[in-house]
């Protein structure tokens, strides 16, 4: 018997994952796409149909992201109308890079390796800032948090300049620049971009946290439409696992957003960042795997991938039961565990 | 997988977004009306166990 053109049991392996991810993005703000290709990868898609597949449950997750953002008018919808073109053209270079890539054989391996390079820094920051846990780099919103390349960028006021929603002014070169640069990413990749495009329109193009995070996931949105739209042309999404992982995602992304009323984000942020860092190591392994044909690294590779997202996922959800508890104990106000 | 084989290109690749958006509003209002019927016992159940 199939579900959607997948086996029970691989249909099963996709929700849950999908429910993994959607937890990530409901607690961290973050899509956590960026494991869903290569764990596709690992499981022997080929890298088009990995990225294609990914683009479009990239699609599906922004939307309900957005819809939630929407509610609570946290979405500058101007500002990512303006990034709009640079997306598109960023897309379909990356795109480009990846079929290129496939007609000479090498996409695999490159897209591979290039994950290996982004999850390892990723996780690297994640776990840096977390281990540090100093106040003076909370994440205040303030000038201080700037670094000092963002404000120089910031500062050029090059022509045309064009008013955002908030009032404020930014550099249709700065808005473009982001929009194309998180494009190539993403339609290399196969991710949102979202933790490339929220710290870029906060840092570079000046606009307030929460309208920065509620404008990215409207990045995500359209940069999803497009790449699953260009991917598409290609015929190359798999519309079953698109399916079950946002049947996954779309659930884990309540529980994981229920969760940070409950849940002290920096409690958790370090294992985020370990598990970027075994991801990072997964599909290193899972390359080894290809280029020795050893059938036992891919098995090592898949079970680092996804132990990991399961760990990380069940401490969210402990620390969150823990703090139900003791909240209705004490039967007092919402308070945040103390880990 | 499900099939869209039989359209044009630019049509199957627009249907597939098309297809992914309606899931995802589907999704969100099924499982929001889940939430709002099942969130109260499930944190009563979390809290008495």
């Amino acid at each position: 018997m199939e579900i959607l053109g997948l086996g029970p049991s691989l249909f099963l392996l996709f929700v849950s994952f999908g429910f993994m991810v959607g937890v990530f993005f409901g607690f961290f703000g973050m899509g956590g796409s960026f494991l869903v290709t290569p764990t596709l990868l690992i499981l022997g898609y080929p890298a088009p149909v990995a990225i294609g597949s990914s683009m479009a449950f990239v699609f599906g997750t922004a939307v309900i992201a957005t819809m939630k953002h929407h509610d609570v008018g946290q979405v500058d919808y101007k500002l990512g109308a303006l990034m709009f073109v640079g997306i598109v053209l960023g897309i379909e270079a990356g795109k480009m890079l990846v079929f290129g890539l496939e007609a000479i054989g090498r996409a695999d391996l490159v897209v591979g390796v290039a994950y290996v390079l982004l999850l390892a820094a990723i996780g690297s920051i994640f776990t840096r800032n977390a281990l540090r846990q100093d106040p003076a780099d909370g994440d205040d919103g303030g000038d201080d948090d700037i670094p000092d390349i963002a404000k120089k960028i910031k500062s050029y006021n090059i022509p045309p300049m064009v008013t955002l929603t908030d009032g404020s002014k930014a550099s249709m070169w700065t808005i473009s620049g982001v929009g194309g640069g998180v494009g190539v990413v993403s339609g290399f990749l196969g991710v949102g971009g979202g933790f490339i495009r929220m710290p870029a329109i906060y840092y570079l193009v000046g606009v307030p946290l929460a309208a920065a995070v509620g404008t990215s996931l409207f990045g995500a949105l359209m940069s999803g439409a497009v790449g699953a739209f260009s991917y598409g042309l290609s015929g190359v999404i798999d519309l079953g696992v698109v399916t079950a992982l946002l049947t996954g995602s779309a659930l884990g992304a309540r529980i994981g957003s229920a969760s940070t009323a409950y849940v002290d984000e920096e409690d958790v942020t370090i294992y985020f960042g370990i598990m970027l860092l075994l991801a990072s190591a997964a599909v290193a392994v899972g390359e080894l795997a290809t280029w020795f044909g050893m059938a036992i690294l891919d098995t090592v590779s898949f079970l680092l991938l996804v132990g990991s997202a399961v760990f990380v996922t069940t401490v969210i959800l402990y620390y969150g039961v823990q703090s139900i508890r003791q909240q209705r104990h004490r039967a007092g106000p919402p308070q945040k565990v103390e880990g | 997988m499900i099939e869209l084989t039989a359209l044009p290109t630019a049509v199957q690749a627009a249907a597939v977004v098309v297809l992914v958006f309606v899931e995802a509003v589907f999704l969100y209002a099924g499982y929001g009306a889940i939430e709002e019927r099942v969130a109260p016992s499930v944190l009563d159940a979390i809290a008495n166990r």
